[in-house]
């Protein structure tokens, strides 16, 4: 055997990481840890090599936690926190509502592919118009719903000015999308499903509800684990609707992190600021992100 | 097959089943519905907030004809494949290697790389925005095509590489134990036996990246500048004036926008049924 | 691939010894129909007169311009940039991002003719861009609806109140208003104070050199819930940007709207505007000036343009009557070229009037102020507007961002 026949093994996981793991370094780890460092720092965005007359940078200064104290002592964040919160509660049940109808169209005859593409038209809309049909559905005094309360003799709530309603509101809105994007996942995982074990159920007497639980659950294991890891990103990641809808109002009580985040950066130019909200998402995330891994490192160490 | 398939049930049932079909269906569509009458609406319509009823008269001509006008939506279009194409084919690529590696090889880093691939599709991409425009900037490649596939590339293969090593991790390791048993390198049953098998997976996974990268607004407008180079969202959103949208003409161009998507989605439907060849081999 | 180069630099030899020939690359933030239009029109004119330039368009939508400026002007900076005046361009004259062009000024006899801007364009006595367009801002009526209740155009405070009164009891909301994206809200601040307390107050108050909690803005608040208390303001206006707020106004069913000219497009489309009339915002106390919010559009060369020559030439270009006429005209704005014909548009000859008798001009609340304090304002407007009961909560708040933004008083 050659040296490379004998060795292929175990240079393998090098040169089969090298290209991605490299890339991901640069472009996602690398930014990440930057930001962290800038979020020590007072920045307006503007190069940090610009001097003031006096010598010192212009644009870049050192505040170590000061950023953090201040954020902790904003109203705001405490309202994006909650908002967060009650997005990633309630976008869960995307999960089952995407495996329902997933199941609903998992049937094959003549032009149900055409059908099913259908259903996927939703998460392929731009989100900008999503936001806004669905504003408009809002509406008190022009949309359907609010035409729809007036027609039964109550008075329209305006959804998207109440405090309270808003980000309840915006939620229902990107279920849409949401929902398509879970319905994917599933039909491919239904398409995954050992026909024996069916079959071999089936006989034993097994159908409708305790088929699936016992059953085909189970086999959608990878694909309901997508399905979480997704929909707890999207629903902390979010914002694109909450722009469009209310632009993080009725002033400012349907933000979340991410949307304070890119406010901060973005239009008041604050990014040491901003960084420092990301990195707390970042860190509330991570939490999530260790119980799942530790979740996960369990059932690997227990199977294998 | 579950549920029951419906060539398997009474007429009864068949017929009920198809009628709650097309009920939902209309349902489920009656936003998208709302936005292709918007596309179809006058501005007069929509400045009068008659966003729910009737067109007082039909623009079909005109809007679509706007949006087509608009100078450049042919670049927009090619610059929109040119960026989303390679990007998915390049994250596909790296993502089923490291996947792979990560699903079968055991090593001492195994799970803690893994575990940095979760963790960094975890954040709010945000937070990557002025350190990778700087990046982008030193490496000369602002305002290119290649400086948005670089970038997407790398941050998609981290939900990719989840995605996939997952789905190998499912796949009967006797098959790769037998190949290499017969000499095969690691490299081979990666392209002979893994791709092959994993194929449905990679289909959603093209379906959906194709999706995300072609409606990626964000990057677009931190990354590129020019005309040269910018994809349909940035270029769609010149179509919202600063004082005034026309939401009818944005509205027709979304639905333009979204047909690429829902094609190949509709294409790549059929990949799917392969995963039924899947299911046999694990039994 | 040796000859490819030496082609190249000969072409560029035997160019530029021709003339001071090249490709302008003009940054433009003109998007939608008409801007882009209208900004076309004065690039083809410029063309025209300049037949060795080339002028390569760059359209960026106009929210997302916001974001991109900041991007480009420090990498890959064009030869010209559209922007904006007052604070907004300060910004970046303190970066050193924006070139000095007095000198255009000098030239082209700018000084003169474009004199009345000339404030908000200069910085410690140098001036940083050229002015292309501005609008005025005031109050759009439905005048079918004035005549139909007998009403007159108030001449100050009372009257307007009254005439509030008059509408709301014969069901026509009085004052139509969407401050989803809370500008809205901002521009009636400005008006309120502006009229209360007058020019210099305001400035200094934008400038973050006055408390929000001080007295002398209490009037202004009182002013403004003579309007809230009594439901004078459409209802549910945090729900609909600007533009979902014309509706009630085009439908008959509110008469009045504090905004800008860039609305009578809008009511053209619409196929309201013969019903429509404007009038000035009426004073509030007596022996304040008249002072106006008239927001300007602006043109700058960037410290990191290539072509320097070329882009004083555009920026020159403005001089030229027929070309600033045009170019504000199709893009519905009010040149600030003095030379430029009288506009003939019925809301623009009054605004035109209006602008040119004020005792001064302001940019607008979010551009006279800095962002992070233009937002932290605003959202409190919005929030007073709806629950004006707030009023010391709000003001608190709004008086903590302008300490950690401009310091302690």
């Amino acid at each position: 055997m050659t040296f490379w026949q004998r060795n292929q093994l175990k240079f393998a996981p090098f040169y089969f990481l090298a290209p991605g793991l490299i890339l991901f370094l640069i472009y996602v780890i690398y930014p990440i840890i930057d930001s962290i460092w800038v979020s020590f720092h007072e920045w307006n965005g503007m190069p940090k090599d610009t001097l003031k007359d006096d010598g010192t940078p212009k644009n870049w200064k050192w505040v170590g936690f000061g950023n953090y104290i201040v954020l902790f002592q904003d109203e705001d964040f405490y309202v994006a926190f909650f908002n967060n919160v009650r997005w990633l509660i309630l976008s869960l049940l995307v999960i089952p509502l995407g495996l329902a109808l997933a199941l609903f169209l998992n049937q094959n005859f003549k032009g149900m592919r055409f059908i099913k593409s259908f259903f996927y038209f939703p998460f392929v809309i731009n989100l900008v118009v999503v936001g806004l049909i669905f504003a408009w559905f809002y509406n008190p005094k022009y949309g359907l719903l609010g035409q729809a309360f007036s027609g039964l003799g109550l008075k329209p709530i305006p959804i998207l000015s109440d405090e309270i309603y808003a980000t309840y509101g915006i939620i229902f809105a990107s279920f849409w999308p949401s929902i398509a994007y879970t319905m994917i996942i599933y039909i491919t995982g239904l398409t995954g499903i050992n026909r024996e074990m069916i079959e071999a159920g089936r006989i034993d007497g097994a159908s409708g509800f305790k088929m699936l639980w016992h059953i085909v659950l189970p086999q959608l294991k990878p694909a309901t684990l997508i399905a979480v890891v997704i929909t707890i990103v999207g629903a902390l990641r979010s914002f694109d609707l909450i722009a469009i809808m209310t632009a993080g109002g009725p002033w400012g009580s349907t933000k979340v992190l991410a949307y304070k985040m890119y406010e901060e950066a973005l239009f008041n130019f604050r990014m040491g600021y901003g960084a420092a909200v990301a990195t707390i998402l970042f860190l509330l995330m991570d939490i999530y992100i260790a119980y799942f891994l530790y979740n996960l490192y369990k059932n690997e160490r227990g199977a294998k | 097959m579950f549920p029951t398939p419906i060539q398997k049930v009474s007429l009864k049932i068949n017929i009920t089943y198809k009628v709650l079909l097309i009920f939902t269906l209309i349902l489920w569509l009656l936003p998208l519905l709302a936005v292709m009458m918007t596309s179809i609406r006058t501005t007069e319509d929509i400045l009068k907030a008659n966003y729910w009823t009737i067109p007082t008269e039909f623009a079909v001509i005109e809007n679509y004809g706007t949006v087509f006008k608009l100078g450049n939506l042919a670049q927009y279009f090619f610059n929109s494949l040119v960026i989303t194409l390679p990007t998915v084919l390049g994250t596909i690529i790296l993502s089923s290697m490291t996947g792979y590696t990560l699903a079968v090889h055991r090593f001492k880093l195994n799970f803690l790389i893994f575990a940095m691939f979760i963790a960094g599709n975890f954040i709010p991409f945000q937070i990557l925005m002025i350190p990778v425009r700087h990046l982008t900037i030193n490496l000369g490649m602002y305002d290119t095509y290649w400086g948005l596939i670089i970038f997407h590339i790398a941050f998609q293969t981290g939900f990719c590489t989840f995605f996939l090593r997952n789905f190998i991790r499912e796949l009967p390791f006797e098959l790769i134990e037998s190949a290499r048993v017969d000499g095969a390198t690691e490299w081979t049953i990666y392209r002979k036996i893994i791709i092959p098998l994993t194929f449905p997976a990679i289909a959603a996974l093209a379906v959906l990246e194709f999706t995300f990268i072609w409606n990626d607004y964000f990057w677009c407008l931190i990354l590129t500048q020019s005309e040269a180079t910018k994809p349909i969202t940035l270029g769609l959103q010149t179509l919202q004036g600063q004082f005034m949208s026309s939401w009818n003409i944005v509205s027709a161009g979304s639905v333009i926008a979204a047909l690429p998507p829902v094609i190949m989605f509709f294409t790549m439907q059929k990949h799917f049924i392969q995963g039924l060849t899947f299911g046999a081999v694990k039994g | 691939m040796r000859i490819l180069k030496y082609l190249v630099i000969l072409s560029t030899i035997f160019a530029s010894s021709i003339s001071s020939a090249g490709t302008l690359v003009v940054n433009s933030n003109q998007s939608g129909e008409s801007s882009e239009a209208a900004f076309n029109a004065y690039v083809a004119a410029f063309e025209a007169a300049h037949p060795d330039i080339d002028v390569q368009v760059n359209l960026t939508e106009h929210e997302a311009y916001k974001t991109a400026i900041r991007n480009f002007l420090v990498a890959e900076a064009p030869d010209v940039a559209i922007w904006f005046a007052g604070n907004r361009m300060k910004f970046f004259v303190d970066q050193d991002l924006f070139m000095d062009v007095s000198d255009v000024w000098a030239d082209a006899d700018l000084n003169n003719i474009m004199s009345s801007s000339k404030a908000s364009l200069t910085v410690d006595g140098k001036q940083y861009g050229v002015p292309w367009g501005y609008y005025q801002w005031g109050v759009y009526y439905r005048k079918d609806i004035f005549d139909n209740l007998g009403l007159n155009v108030p001449q100050d405070w009372d009257e307007f109140k009254w005439v509030c009164a008059m509408l709301k009891k014969n069901g026509i909301t009085p004052i139509t208003i969407g401050t989803k994206y809370l500008w809205t809200a901002g521009g009636w601040f400005d008006y309120l104070n502006l009229r209360v307390n007058g020019y210099e107050h305001h400035m200094d108050l934008t400038a973050g050199k006055i408390s929000y909690e001080d007295s002398s803005l209490d009037a202004v608040f009182d002013a403004w819930r003579e309007l809230i208390d009594p439901g004078y303001f459409l209802e549910d206006h945090a729900t609909y940007s600007w533009q979902e707020a014309q509706a009630p106004q085009i439908n008959g069913e509110a008469a009045m709207y504090l905004i800008g000219n860039f609305y009578v497009p809008a009511l053209e489309s619409a196929g309201v505007v013969d019903k429509m009339d404007f009038f000035q915002f009426p004073p509030i106390v007596e022996g304040i000036g008249t002072f106006e919010d008239a927001p300007t559009d602006t043109m700058h060369i960037p410290s990191g343009a290539k072509n320097v020559e070329d882009a004083k030439k555009f920026l020159a270009f403005m001089s030229d009557p027929a070309a600033a006429t045009n170019w504000a005209k199709m893009a519905g704005m009010l040149s600030p070229n003095s030379l430029a014909d009288a506009p003939t548009d019925r809301f623009q000859k009054m605004g035109f009037a209006m602008l040119n008798a004020a005792d001064g001009l302001a940019q607008f609340y979010d551009r006279d102020a800095n962002p992070d304090m233009a937002k932290a304002g605003m959202e409190g407007f919005q929030e007073f507007m709806v629950k004006p009961d707030r009023e010391g909560k709000i003001r608190a708040r709004i008086e903590k961002e302008r300490e950690r933004i401009h310091g302690p008083l």
